[in-house]
């Protein structure tokens, strides 16, 4: 009786330290990144595939989410498209915080120079708003999953680039750091072995927060038509060519929507939590 | 000796927005016309002689090397001309010109309905923080901010015109003929355009007055006696104008990306859908003009959140 009253003690400490939106946010997130590899096996229907002579139909048994504007089955569509909108964001994003996680940490251990050129330069990148420089650069370009990997990647460079070397200036002049330079230890050392340990929270909650700015500018470059081109097409390009039902309130128009919105959502609640976590871990240790 | 210093600051960051403004005027330049292939090739096609292309792009003035073609265009811009649309010949200034005033009507309505709206929310809830109706404007604010502006745009076109049949979902600006007419076909850009500002501008405005409320000051007054709206309405919120006006400034910066969607939804003839337009034909000079456009009104509205800031600060304004 007693072992088992012991074994029931830990379970509601840990349910406190693993929130219930937590929970949830993550089961959201790995649920998409999920789909974004196995959504092309899991869907019912081709996603190209005319299914219902009806276009537009609200959810039945036989099309979950309804038809779109073709009569093709959304529910179909939308898990295809999870590949675009997820897949193209998480490479963009880890284009952005990997450059701007390297350059900033060569910002701020080289000093001089170095930081003064890069932070100029990223300044000015950010002096122009993120869906004016993804516009510019499609006008120019075209648009391509190329280009729109580029493109977001290095238009949230420059915020990924000023947490980064915060936190590194932050931590180099602590006294453990001081310890490891005066024992004689390279900057490459010093850098992998004890500067970025220190960092990986906050550097992940960024991650987070950049990978839900991402998904917002390139659903929005294609609900403009301008940026994941048919015949393939992520949650953004689903709303758009699906606008007409908006009248009928098609469920075609909002899931994709609210597929986007539950992404971002659950992101937003598995970084708040996850965050939290590590804030007190890092202040008890 | 005090306004000096406070001039030098002022000056000091008006000639960094300029700056700021300049190397962004590069940087369109650069990704637009040096980056690319030919643009006297694309516009003719893959079967056009060499001779043609050869004789277009002396038109073009492409022959010339590239930051004598930056001068010019920006020589062009600052005297009002910039250039000829590529796809119906038309002076981009003329273009501009048309759709400009129905965007600056757009951006002022939403301006005078979302700021006093969001002042009071922001307010409100910061006064009354940790209560249910703090906790609810928190959790419904952060849903609009990380969702796509088209959500919000959409299910607002669901809401007002199709279940309740408020409103008209397009906008036609050419009709209008009373104020009734106005508000009907304003109401719709503008409430989606509000909601996404409005959740910002309620964040932002009630995390400065809490930093306010939780300065030694406000314990002070508080320890004396003085009651919540007291402390709030004399003491903290004349100390958190300044942060307060710089994260209106801020926040009004985010219509740029709203009303680029906004514009498309509800086919509102303002710039942004021009400059969509425009990205779609790939008709450079309209698009390097609408894009400078945009980022020269994104400057200026974090410009004036910064001076707000710097004004508002009395440890500069009291050296």
């Amino acid at each position: 009786m007693s072992g088992e009253a012991l074994s029931d003690v830990p379970p509601p400490r840990r349910r406190r330290r693993w929130p219930l939106l937590g929970l949830l946010g993550g089961a959201i997130v790995v649920f998409w990144l999920a789909m974004a590899f196995l959504g092309g096996l899991v869907a019912p229907h081709d996603a190209g595939r005319i299914v219902d002579m009806d276009v537009f139909t609200p959810m039945t048994a036989a099309f979950p989410l309804g038809t779109d504007y073709l009569g093709r089955d959304m529910l179909s569509r939308i898990l295809h498209g999870t590949r675009y909108t997820v897949g193209v964001a998480l490479a963009a994003t880890l284009l952005a915080s990997g450059s701007g996680l390297v350059l900033g940490m060569a910002a701020a251990t080289r000093g001089g120079w170095t930081d003064l050129v890069l932070s100029r330069c990223l300044d000015t990148l950010s002096a122009m708003p993120s869906k004016m420089f993804a516009l510019v650069v499609v006008a120019a370009f075209g648009s391509s999953v190329p280009v729109l990997v580029l493109a977001a990647g290095i238009i949230y460079t420059p915020g990924a680039y000023r947490i980064a070397r915060s936190l590194a200036v932050g931590i180099a002049a602590m006294d453990y750091v001081r310890v490891a330079r005066a024992r004689g230890e390279g900057t490459a050392y010093i850098l992998r072995e004890e500067i970025l340990p220190n960092m990986t929270g906050p550097v992940l909650a960024d991650f987070g927060l950049r990978f839900v700015f991402i998904v917002l500018l390139l659903s929005g470059l294609s609900f403009l038509g301008l940026g994941v081109q048919p015949p393939n097409a992520d949650w953004g390009s689903l709303v758009r060519e699906n606008i007409g039902g908006l009248a009928e309130g098609a469920p075609a128009v909002l899931m994709p929507a609210l597929a986007i919105a539950s992404l971002t959502i659950g992101v937003n609640l598995l970084i708040d939590n996850l965050g939290g976590f590590r804030r007190r871990g890092g202040e008890g240790a | 000796m005090i306004r000096n210093a406070l001039l030098r600051m002022v000056v000091a960051r008006l000639a960094l927005g300029l700056l700021s403004l300049l190397l962004v005027s590069l940087a369109v330049f650069a990704i637009t016309s040096l980056l690319p292939g030919d643009t006297a090739q694309e516009q003719l096609g893959q079967a056009a002689t060499p001779e043609a292309v050869a004789a277009l792009r002396l038109q073009l003035g492409l022959d010339q090397p590239g930051w004598l073609r930056y001068l010019h265009w920006l020589g062009g811009l600052v005297s009002g001309d910039a250039g000829r649309s590529l796809v119906n010949g038309q002076p981009v200034a003329a273009l501009i010109g048309a759709r400009l005033p129905n965007s600056l009507l757009l951006a002022a309505a939403t301006a005078v309905v979302s700021v006093p709206l969001a002042l009071a929310i922001g307010i409100s809830a910061a006064m009354w923080r940790g209560t249910a109706y703090d906790r609810g404007v928190s959790m419904l604010t952060l849903s609009i901010v990380s969702v796509p502006e088209f959500l919000v745009a959409t299910a607002a076109v669901l809401v007002f015109a199709v279940h309740l049949r408020w409103l008209s979902a397009l906008s036609y600006v050419s009709s209008i003929d009373s104020i009734g007419q106005f508000i009907r076909v304003f109401a719709m850009p503008v409430l989606s355009l509000c909601c996404v500002i409005v959740a910002q501008m309620v964040r932002m405005t009630r995390a400065a007055l809490i930093d306010q409320l939780r300065a030694p000051y406000v314990e002070m007054a508080v320890l004396k006696g003085a009651g919540p709206i007291r402390v709030v309405w004399s003491h903290a919120l004349p100390n958190a104008v300044g942060p307060i006006a710089n994260a209106v400034a801020l926040s009004l910066s985010y219509l740029l990306g709203g009303v680029i969607i906004v514009e498309t939804i509800f086919n509102y003839p303002g710039i942004a859908k021009l400059m969509v337009d425009g990205v779609s034909t790939r008709d450079m000079p309209l698009v390097q003009a609408c894009a400078m456009i945009f980022c020269a009104a994104y400057l200026f509205l974090v410009l004036a959140a910064d001076l707000c800031a710097i004004l508002s600060n009395p440890r500069l304004r009291h050296r």
